[in-house]
């Protein structure tokens, strides 16, 4: 694979005797749009927290945009950019002050920040709502602004936490043609969901259970080794079996 | 008598109209589904039914009684699971039971047998607190809470958001027992492809109801043929059906993109013709049926006109 953003190898992270990630290793390129599925507690999201340099592993390797987790997690964060559905925006801050915040966070100049905010606001229809309160908003907008702030910065990846719960069908669906026109210019996605008719949306995907990646393929190739009809029925023969409820 | 009717129901936050003359009846021991996304009112409609919030106008009765007059005899009969999880965190897993059989007038041996199918799975964990519990685990226990006074209504608030595939799985099973105890369901998702489970839906949107009938009834009513496409580059594919002049509908749906095309005698090869002429490369496309999630963008597309 050329221009590979992340590459684990053996990752693995314990807290006391529980080791949360066990030895997972994969690689993701460039583009890719990467589904890390798994279930509740299987350990999705430390393992996350060390792919954006949040946690340091206890063992095993990891380089996200060619840099070394353990000893260059700053530089992993100025090249990545995350978003959550359960945090993502200020809800006291405006639609164009959230921008500005994130803008500076990220070290954009003035210049740039406006520049960008302008085609933001142009890009997502929102010139009516620029000044209003991102608490006023729908969740739909919500999530589709705090999309675009994570890519201000024009991160060679983006990290979604389930970004797309609760929104209605129509904008869950314009979410993810945004998702393909982002991977289409460049950008990888590594993307996290409990909707198993999103993993088919994904190039590839993964499968954790108790800390282990127990498969990845692409959608069609794991329906194929699994005998499945879909995903969800791939997930529920991996997953029956975990030993562990998170 | 019903055990839940709705009459024309409204309800405002401020300038913010949650619920807009909502009406809809649940039979006894149905299994009955608000299907809609966040915002659509599915919340606000519960707490009514609950008698949490009184309405603004309109007519609501939860076993023939009034929501705001008779909101004392509605309480004891009811259970209820609110979205956000509610129980105790520093209580463990026993003290919550037996709290809310407490708070009924009841025991936890008196209505064991209820929830003994799902009790029994988090026995080994009885003394954990509630807030060291598992989503899973807590969504069980929850479950518990509501049904240990015995009540003849369930209300279920989003019980499985933020749950995964098998938690979902095991949790639509229990729902499905509880149906033989004669127990009637209120049950709200954002899930469309759990709507299959209900006996009878309704699609909220925006604090409306845009259809009330049977999974199978609803789905009977989209009114368009509707393919399934497929190519190796999925990006410029819903680009290229956009472009189509005839083009009405393009939905992402997993590997396919869903199309419904203004010309409604048109034949899968007219429609291969034109991508093949825009050099869209392994091309699949097949005729396929409408599910709930095809249904309800349509009835979207229909109501609010949305983009």
């Amino acid at each position: 694979m050329n221009d590979l953003m992340i590459k684990a190898d053996n990752l693995t992270r314990k807290f006391g005797d529980f080791t949360a990630v066990d030895h997972i290793s994969f690689e993701v390129g460039k583009g890719e749009i990467f589904g890390f599925l798994g279930a509740n507690g299987a350990g999705k999201t430390t393992a996350m927290r060390m792919l954006t340099g949040l946690l340091i592993p206890t063992a095993g390797n990891a380089t996200v945009t060619g840099f070394d987790v353990y000893k260059q997690p700053e530089q992993i964060k100025k090249r990545i950019g995350y978003m959550s559905q359960k945090f993502s925006l200020y809800e006291d801050l405006t639609v164009r002050e959230n921008i500005r915040l994130y803008g500076g966070i990220y070290g954009l100049t003035d210049e740039q920040i406006t520049r960008k905010s302008d085609q933001l606001v142009a890009m997502l229809n929102m010139e009516e709502l620029q000044n209003k309160r991102i608490g006023s908003l729908p969740l739909g907008w919500k999530q589709k602004l705090a999309f675009s702030i994570a890519l201000l910065h024009e991160p060679d990846i983006v990290f979604l936490d389930e970004p797309t719960g609760g929104v209605d069908p129509i904008t869950r669906r314009q979410f993810w043609e945004q998702i393909y026109k982002v991977a289409n210019e460049g950008t990888t996605v590594f993307v996290t969901t409990h909707y198993m008719d999103e993993a088919e949306y994904c190039d590839r995907v993964s499968i954790m259970v108790d800390g282990r990646i127990e498969a990845l393929d692409t959608p069609a190739g794991l329906k194929k080794s699994f005998m499945a009809e879909d995903i969800e029925e791939v997930f529920i023969q991996l997953a029956r079996g975990a030993q562990r409820a998170e | 008598m019903k055990p839940i009717t709705v009459y024309n129901l409204t309800k405002s936050y401020g300038s913010k109209e949650a619920v807009k003359g909502i009406s809809f009846e649940v039979d006894h021991g149905e299994l009955f589904g608000l299907i809609g996304p966040d915002g659509a009112g599915k919340t606000t409609i519960f707490r009514i039914l609950t008698t949490l919030l009184t309405p603004d106008t309109g007519d609501a009765r939860v076993l023939g009684f009034d929501v705001v007059e008779d909101y004392r005899k509605i309480r004891p009969k009811v259970g209820y699971m609110p979205g956000r999880f509610s129980l105790y965190q520093d209580l463990s897993v026993k003290e919550n039971l037996s709290f809310f059989a407490s708070v009924f007038g009841t025991t936890v041996d008196a209505n064991y047998d209820l929830i003994k199918p799902i009790y029994s799975q988090l026995e080994p964990f009885e003394n954990r607190m509630a807030g060291a519990l598992s989503g899973g685990m807590k969504q069980k226990l929850a479950l518990c809470c509501a049904l240990i006074h015995k009540p003849k209504v369930l209300f279920l608030d989003e019980p499985t958001t933020g749950v995964d595939a098998v938690s979902r799985k095991e949790f639509w099973q229990m729902l499905h027992q509880l149906k033989k105890e004669e127990i009637t369901i209120l049950v709200s998702t954002p899930y469309m492809d759990e709507a299959e489970q209900c006996d009878r839906i309704a699609l909220i949107q925006e604090g409306k109801i845009m259809s009330i009938d049977t999974p199978e009834q609803i789905t009977s009513r989209f009114d368009r043929n509707l393919w399934a496409v497929k190519s190796q580059d999925k990006y410029s594919l819903i680009q290229t059906l956009r472009d189509y002049e005839f083009a009405e509908s393009v939905q992402p749906f997993g590997e396919y993109v869903h199309y419904t095309d203004q010309r409604p005698d048109v034949t899968a090869d007219v429609i291969e013709e034109y991508l093949d002429s825009r050099q869209v490369a392994d091309l699949e496309i097949k005729k396929i049926q409408p599910d709930i999630e095809d249904t309800f963008m349509r009835l979207m597309n229909q109501e609010v006109g949305h983009e």
